[in-house]
């Protein structure tokens, strides 16, 4: 089978097998077994348009004497192989390339594989997105979980509600349009990644009231509004309409079937003081629960996003609340204390994703990837059947302090790390043992003109990363 | 948000200690860049509403006074600095609007200075006003200093038309030794990457490039006199440093003002010195025989003050400037004590078992060497808190972290000039906005005489290369190091970390507009003009 995310595939990986500068070692095969003019890639079934969760990314790679073969079922496990075969490829010389003989069974471990960026604390630029799409791939990544706005500012330029991102964006050139958004999505479609996008709410959602009348709670003192905004307005219909609507818009524009709603860290201090709250509080018998009142403006919402054919996702703060929620939801743990909640959370049925022991964003002096490598997302207790429900894990590099001088650098490779930990076998956790290959690692992204920085210490690559140059 | 040195040092384990739920709350916060404001602050700093436009089609910079290539060489680079960015479009409609400019007179008194150097005249004073834009310099490095300052309050407000207001400002650094340390030992950093980093460091007034070159993990300085050096140290043979290539960087920072302190750290720190020059280092002993090991160069041997000699006699030639680095730092006396040529040697010297003594008499031996060829030194402070007994003309650099107010006091109770690092130590990075820590820490904050206090001549930030090299050293350095430039250029008294932090912001997006890949310090924000990397997408 082809299509064009294959042809996508030969012609993108022609320059990063063969394009980069030249090497020149002196080299000596001790077995030369031929020369290698080929690799036939055989698709089975008929290629998919869009990545989805439980693709089928298995394939197997054998070079032998009899020549190099990609078999694979799926597109998206002839991509994983062909990112396989160009690490296993060496430059010797200007034209001269080597690779050994070897015979791969490759599947991951984990379907949902996944790195978050953060968009709204600073904006990232549509070319940095897609560098960080591109070594993403090299390590198999498979989810693009797009933090795209938050609290401090809305880039996302919304059809339907324009004056979000005029109002809501830092100014007019910190935005995202319905172009870019596209041209995004399909670069990533072309390496086999989806794209969720998260917009989280009914907290961390200031920048939409900027724009949209009384969506967000006024908050109250001594009596009258104070000028503050608190999280989203559960107690107004207005507010469920403008969610219809706007969700309505993010169905068709993310083609993957999951989006990411949020309901992380909503602060009860506002809805506490607002007295038409208290008032909703009363008419819904909640008494002084909180916790019932953001469960019923998740369950609406959840509702609404069903009702436009979307899964969702979400952070654990929902469930923990006791929000109740369909069966199918995708849970994200990433408090502290996740080995207990993994159990909980996965005990009472839902689906899992782990990133608590991921955070990139948490920077600290040393080598800090082996905690990164040692983080199994099956090290809590439950059956067989709880575990099986975990359905990977992902990332995250939040945006405080990163932007586009240094997310890539700071990315990269250390969230490498964690696509090993999804992608291979449990027993793969030797962090000595996986030192060199990372150091390679390492070294092959710079190669190839990303700035992955030095994660083990005094060293070097043979090729060292390279600037433009404009002195 | 208060930060204590304790925390700042014990950096590693702060990620852990987080929830991860405290600390997604936190970052609501962030600043708004001011805008037009200078950064290092200068001493006296006066604006006002009145606003000149300039037209970058019809302004020049004019030497009124002395000239000389690097005056020259400064009005070409500020040409493009000041006018030469991607435009921007905002609405502005001047309050005052003053007139137009069209030149600045650079009026720099005295003949030119080929190379910077230790107490260099730095001041200047910069006037703007409806009889014309006026820089006064007595040195040809006051203009400098000058001509950042005044690059820094000309805003752009469209393609064509840039402002600058009204303007009053007298200048001069409160501290003389204003430096960066980078590594290219632990990482080699390609050429360019230190020219970039040399032109980062002129934007906020930094005048020394502490170059540590060389060091255990490699050796990528070309000797003329031991190739094999480089060839047997070096990572590899395209890790390595030419001759030229050195020439060139030094050039490169005397055209900006800055100086270059080579640092060939020893006794420690010298591993790839031993692997071409034979018996160098000493051998470690174990059960009565070498072990294969290596330690600090071997004091016991005359052959290593030949090689010292001739080593030095030619890194006096290519750094031109007065001052060498020599190290002495981290030297650990286990290898010395295990072999018995040394232990021989000891008890000749009647140093009993104080190898504090050897070190000493090492250092001692070394310094006459440099003092020989006419160089000044810098050395790590354990030389003097060894109890070394050495020339006052030595600067000592503090760099450990326990005490170091206290280490201050001491050595210059002893007289010796000094050198503050220990709280400005860049590469223990954590995450979190760190740079109010750095903005704190003073070198003149000890109880001491006014003498002591004057021999306090500066200080250095560090970006050690253990886990630094071209793919994050800038974004790493910057703009963190430019709050370290403020605390040596700016009088005591700016202080206020809340005060500085908008300018600190506006910086920040200079840099960027200025192509330098300055990260964020600040929390969420975003700069009018953000970074741009190349694009092969």
């Amino acid at each position: 089978q082809s299509c064009d995310i294959l042809s996508s595939a030969f012609f993108r990986y022609q320059t990063i097998i063969f394009g980069f500068r030249e090497e020149v070692l002196k080299f000596h095969p001790k077995f030369k077994a031929g020369s290698l003019t080929e690799l036939d890639v055989n698709v089975k079934n008929k290629c998919d348009q869009y990545p989805y969760l439980g693709m089928d990314e298995s394939y197997n790679l054998t070079i032998s004497s009899s020549g190099a073969t990609l078999n694979s079922n799926s597109v998206w496990g002839a991509l994983r192989g062909i990112e396989t075969f160009s690490q296993l490829v060496l430059q010797r010389s200007k034209d001269m390339f080597t690779v050994n003989g070897t015979t791969i069974v490759d599947y991951p471990r984990f379907q949902h594989r996944g790195l978050l960026l953060d968009t709204s604390r600073h904006f990232l630029d549509v070319s940095i997105i897609k560098q960080n799409l591109l070594a993403m791939s090299q390590s198999k990544f498979n989810v693009f979980h797009w933090h795209i706005v938050d609290d401090q500012s809305f880039p996302y330029t919304s059809n339907n509600f324009p004056d979000m991102a005029t109002m809501g964006a830092y100014d007019s050139k910190h935005i995202y349009t319905q172009d870019q958004i596209a041209e995004i999505i399909e670069f990533a479609r072309i390496l086999g990644i989806r794209v969720i996008p998260e917009f989280d709410s009914p907290g961390h959602s200031q920048s939409w009231g900027k724009s949209i009348k009384d969506l967000l709670t006024k908050c109250y003192s001594s009596g009258k509004p104070n000028g503050q905004y608190g999280p989203i307005d559960p107690s107004l219909e207005t507010s469920y309409g403008f969610l219809s609507k706007f969700f309505a818009e993010i169905a068709k524009v993310f083609p993957d079937h999951y989006v990411h709603l949020g309901g992380d860290e909503v602060n009860f201090d506002c809805w506490k003081s607002n007295p038409n709250i208290t008032a909703f509080m009363k008419q819904k018998d909640f008494g002084t629960d909180y916790a019932k009142l953001e469960e019923y403006y998740m369950q609406r919402l959840l509702e609404i996003v069903s009702g436009v054919k979307k899964g969702y996702m979400i952070w654990q703060e929902v469930v923990d609340n006791g929000a109740k929620v369909n069966p199918d939801t995708i849970v994200e743990v990433w408090k502290n204390g996740f080995h207990t909640e993994l159990s909980i959370i996965t005990f009472r049925g839902y689906k899992t994703l782990l990133s608590s022991c991921w955070y990139l964003s948490d920077i600290s002096y040393g080598i800090d990837w082996p905690k990164y490598y040692n983080c199994d997302p099956h090290n809590f207790i439950g059956t067989a059947e709880q575990k099986k429900l975990v359905i990977g894990g992902e990332t995250c590099m939040w945006g405080e302090y990163v932007d586009n001088t240094n997310v890539l650098s700071r990315t990269w490779p250390r969230a490498s790390v964690v696509a090993e930990r999804l992608w291979s076998a449990q027993n793969v956790k030797d962090a000595n043992a996986a030192a060199p290959r990372l150091e390679e690692h390492r070294c092959r992204m710079i190669k190839r003109g990303f700035p992955a920085e030095a994660v083990n210490g005094p060293g070097y690559c043979f090729q060292e990363y390279s600037i433009h140059e404009p002195v």
